[in-house]
């Protein structure tokens, strides 16, 4: 049953979404080594509230909802926390706690600095990115949903361009088109939508959509916007140059979570506004391009010379198994639960695990002062933390246990079988040893001898390491998740999809 | 086909007409000439709508702040005219067959859905009285979704923030780089020193009588970063530096102020953007008001663009 | 055909025009006017979806309206921070194009 008024607690929603906010609003005001202070005091308040609602979806088994201004859908907005929005917000807010902790080390102020550019932009699309990937996961009405994107892209597209290289500016500028392409055709759907079902509320929408013309035109225009957002094959061009040319802690946000949220408006389209709509057809050709970016991503990865795009084009390879979540739940049986779960426990996983790894090549990079793989030899003495944590995290795009990719891949595997559908399974084992071939490509080099003796460009921080290490732990964590369907992600869904059969 | 009809598709017709030349002027700058006329003759199609608001607001903003923006950057882009490969005529055909089919299938799908088309209408005139406002229009953005529109301000303050990021290192903190006159003429001294003053009472009574008649926060704003930046091109004013502190709270005292007001909605009605029975007006009032102030700095700023110098002590 | 249905006819052309425009020329100005081109048609279909719900008093829908200036502000931000990145780019490269920089080009897609 879904509840349509607020619940107890619910304000906490509202609480994860302003929070940032005013942190933005207050670091403008102050500017300054405020910036940084502000951030830093937010970040645990804003996990500690992500936890909190995260652990009442769990207690409870039940959404938390707010409706905003006391006005009521289809007038008003409402805000929802379901099991995927729970545990969403969560990881968002263990990987961006994890990145301003590493991030200091670059974007520091240290007392008595004048304000520095770089250092006074970042922590506020930090921030930025925070309130717009919450506000994403929490909204239930299509025009909020538009306005969390846009405030997700203004947020992200600086992050690129922060270094100011020409190569970081142009990548910034395709990054920006793609994004409002994209935005406009989400905005053009949303228009249809309205113009037949007189409510933007995703809930109301969910009663009064039907199969028909402009439910799926509506649906397939804002498909593709979202699908160039999230740079799924073949609109996945702007995404290597941008990822690779942010900052490191820039590229672990924008890999691990940016990216997901328009996959998550993508899911929410589909299973909870219009959950008639998906049919084989469409899950076939959906899980068709994830399977493109599978095999083109991971292909392109092991061509790379430079560690930073070999992990951009890994993210675009890792995106691809998350699209397998529609070809293998396109039906009502209660068995779909366990391809819902693997493709959920693979986000999760893979925003721990990238973040982890881009945070690694960061530190790499730093050290070194050039992120050539071939040149790698030797680091492993030199920065021992590092390289564990870039393996481990490895272990989790590979698939290998014990890490949470592996649970992911597994339960998407039994998915296939289950649905008869074997030839993602092919896909899959295919992706998971063309992953195994790039992660071993850099590891190897790593692990091996020092061609010439290293010079150093500065000093390793083992706490920044350290925190790197702790985000691939937390990828590796989640393989402890049992391998069945979760009941936390089954909070909120519709009957569509069934209870778990008991 | 009554006259007045003839003269409406006269209209469409003209404005296709010039979308399809912004589309392929040669030069940039009549590109963007025809660009304003364009937003301009939509200003006048959303009064054919009967949607009055968004007509000024398509005006200010999408004829006027975008137009002005533009040219400033075509009179920087000088001699990049004429560079980079057009797509050969395979690509041109797909997109073009794509284009059409997608018009087709819109201009279809638009008209044809249910005979009674659903409208919020109702809904909204019901809840108007308990609003506290009259413009139904300022009621939905300030009340009923007045969620959207505080979203909409930060993400307006993030746009700003991601255009300052542009700056070289050493402007941070600078001093935007509009392009100013270097000698303003006198009819552009005469007509900034006119202006302003008369334009400064048109945004404020645009925001004013926004409560009950068509008219706003945002179109007010607008009208006032509009004065600003002619005061500033005939170098009436100097371009403020970003890292003053009072642009900075200009900036967000709108924001903060409407945050404060959610915020209290909590305290005193029972959720948060709530307003309570009582003080509804005047909170509303003075959350657009403030909204007003901060919507005018902030389009002054985007389009006075990134700093690109130190000012002199 | 009466006046709405005309706007709406309009409007569709206008997408359509603003698509081809943003696909297919090279040089960011363009698709800059392209993309606005384009985001006044989908605003403009929305007006005459609020036209078509004119009811209890009001000859527009109010929601809609509110919607589309909402939607005009964000696309002048969008504009705005566009328009800097290429003046940025021409500063530091003399370039005002992106090489094979055509978004929605499924079919010519070349990798890399």
């Amino acid at each position: 049953m879904i509840p349509d008024q607020t619940t107890a607690n619910g304000y906490l929603l509202v609480l994860a979404i302003m929070l940032p906010v005013i942190g933005i609003l207050l670091s403008l005001a102050a500017g300054g080594r405020y910036v940084e202070r502000i951030a830093m005091v937010l970040l645990p308040v804003g996990l500690v509230i992500a936890a909190a609602i995260f652990g009442l979806v769990w207690r409870d088994q039940q959404s938390l909802v707010y409706i905003v201004g006391g006005w009521h859908p289809p007038l008003g907005v409402a805000l929802r926390a379901d099991g995927i929005s729970a545990a969403m917000m969560l990881t968002t807010a263990i990987v961006i706690c994890a990145t301003g902790l590493f991030a200091r080390g670059e974007f520091g102020q240290p007392r008595g600095s004048p304000e520095i550019r770089a250092s006074q932009v970042f922590w506020i699309l930090l921030l930025g990115i925070w309130s717009g990937l919450n506000t994403v996961v929490l909204g239930d009405d299509l025009f909020n949903l538009y306005v969390a994107l846009e405030l997700l892209t203004f947020a992200a597209v600086p992050l690129v361009s922060l270094k100011g290289y020409k190569e970081t500016i142009k990548a910034a500028l395709r990054y920006m088109l793609f994004a409002l392409f994209g935005s406009v055709l989400y905005l053009l759907g949303t228009v249809l939508i309205y113009g037949a079902y007189g409510t933007l509320d995703i809930a109301m929408l969910s009663g009064r959509v039907h199969p028909e013309p402009v439910a799926w035109i509506a649906a397939s225009l804002m498909t593709m916007g979202l699908l160039a957002k999230t740079a799924l094959f073949p609109l996945h061009l702007w995404l290597p140059p941008a990822h690779a040319g942010a900052p490191a802690p820039g590229s672990a946000v924008l890999s691990a979570l940016v990216v997901k949220g328009s996959f998550f408006l993508i899911v929410r389209l589909w299973f909870d506004a219009m959950p008639g709509l998906m049919n084989f057809a469409s899950g076939q050709i959906l899980g068709t391009l994830g399977a493109g970016a599978v095999i083109f991503g991971s292909v392109l990865a092991l061509r790379q010379q430079r560690l930073k795009l070999l992990i951009a084009y890994s993210t675009i390879a890792q995106i691809g198994y998350l699209f397998f979540i529609f070809p293998l739940t396109a039906g009502n049986e209660p068995w779909d639960s366990v391809a819902w779960t693997g493709g959920w426990l693979q986000l999760f996983s893979h925003a721990f695990a990238k973040a982890s790894m881009f945070m690694a090549a960061g530190l790499i990079a730093e050290t070194l002062g050039h992120d050539r793989i071939a040149e790698f030899g030797g680091i492993n003495r030199v920065i021992p933390i590092t390289v564990i944590a870039f393996g481990l995290a490895g272990l989790s795009l590979m698939g290998v246990p014990p890490s949470g990719g592996f649970v992911a891949k597994w339960l998407l595997l039994l998915a296939t079988v289950m649905e008869g559908q074997w030839w993602w399974a092919v896909v899959m084992l295919v992706g998971g040893l063309l992953a195994g071939g790039y992660v071993f490509m850099v590891l190897g080099k790593a692990l091996g001898n020092a061609s010439a003796p290293l010079k150093l460009a500065t000093p390793v921080s083992r706490a920044r390491e350290i925190v790197a290490l702790t985000l691939a732990l937390c990828a590796v964590l989640l393989g402890l998740v049992p391998l069945q369907p979760s009941e936390l992600l089954q909070v909120g869904r519709p009957e569509v999809l069934g209870v778990i059969a008991r | 086909m009554t006259p007045p009809f003839i003269l409406e598709i006269a209209f469409v017709i003209l404005i296709l007409a010039i979308a399809v030349g912004t589309l392929v002027a040669r030069a940039a700058f009549t590109a963007v000439l025809l660009f304003m006329i364009y937003g301009l003759l939509i200003a006048i199609a959303w009064v054919r709508l009967s949607a009055v608001d968004v007509a000024l607001t398509e005006a200010a903003i999408g004829g006027g702040l975008t137009g002005m923006l533009l040219l400033g950057a075509v009179a920087r882009l000088r001699e990049s005219e004429g560079s980079g490969e057009e797509p050969g005529l395979p690509t041109l055909l797909a997109a073009g067959t794509l284009c059409v089919l997608v018009s087709a299938a819109l201009g279809t799908l638009v008209l044809s859905r249910p005979e009674v088309a659903p409208s919020l209408a109702p809904m909204v005139m019901d809840n108007l009285a308990q609003s506290a406002l009259g413009n139904p229009v300022a009621a939905v953005l300030f009340v009923f979704r007045a969620f959207d529109t505080l979203l909409e301000k930060v993400v307006l303050l993030l746009a700003l923030i991601g255009v300052w990021s542009l700056a070289p290192d050493r402007a941070w903190g600078g001093v935007p780089g509009l392009r100013l006159y270097a000698e303003p003429s006198s009819i552009l001294v005469f007509l900034a020193q006119l202006l302003p003053p008369i334009g400064i009472m048109i945004g404020i009574y645009m925001f004013w009588t926004g409560a009950s008649y068509p008219g706003g926060a945002f179109q007010g704003g607008t009208v006032l970063a509009a004065m600003w930046l002619l005061v500033m091109i005939a170098r009436l004013q100097p371009v403020p530096a970003i890292s003053l502190r009072r642009i900075r709270l200009l900036l967000v005292v709108g924001p903060v102020i409407f945050v404060a007001i959610g915020l209290l909605g909590f305290v005193v009605a029972d959720a948060f953007l709530a307003y309570p029975a009582d003080y509804a007006k005047p909170l509303i009032i003075t959350a657009e008001a403030t909204l007003t102030l901060s919507i005018g700095v902030t389009l002054g700023l985007l389009v006075a663009g990134p700093p690109d110098r130190i000012p002199q002590p | 055909m009466n006046s709405i249905a005309l706007f709406a006819y309009c409007g569709a052309a206008m997408v359509g025009l603003g698509l081809f425009g943003l696909i297919t020329k090279p040089q960011v100005l363009r698709k800059i006017l392209a993309f606005n081109v384009l985001g006044t048609g989908v605003f403009l279909l929305f007006g005459v979806i609020a036209r078509r719900g004119a009811a209890a008093g009001l000859h527009s829908d109010p929601v809609p309206q509110a919607l589309v200036i909402t939607g005009i502000v964000v696309a002048f931000s969008a504009t705005t921070m566009a328009v800097v990145l290429l003046l940025r780019l021409y500063a530091q490269t003399g370039e005002a194009t992106l090489d094979s920089d055509d978004p929605p080009n499924a079919g010519t897609d070349g990798g890399r």
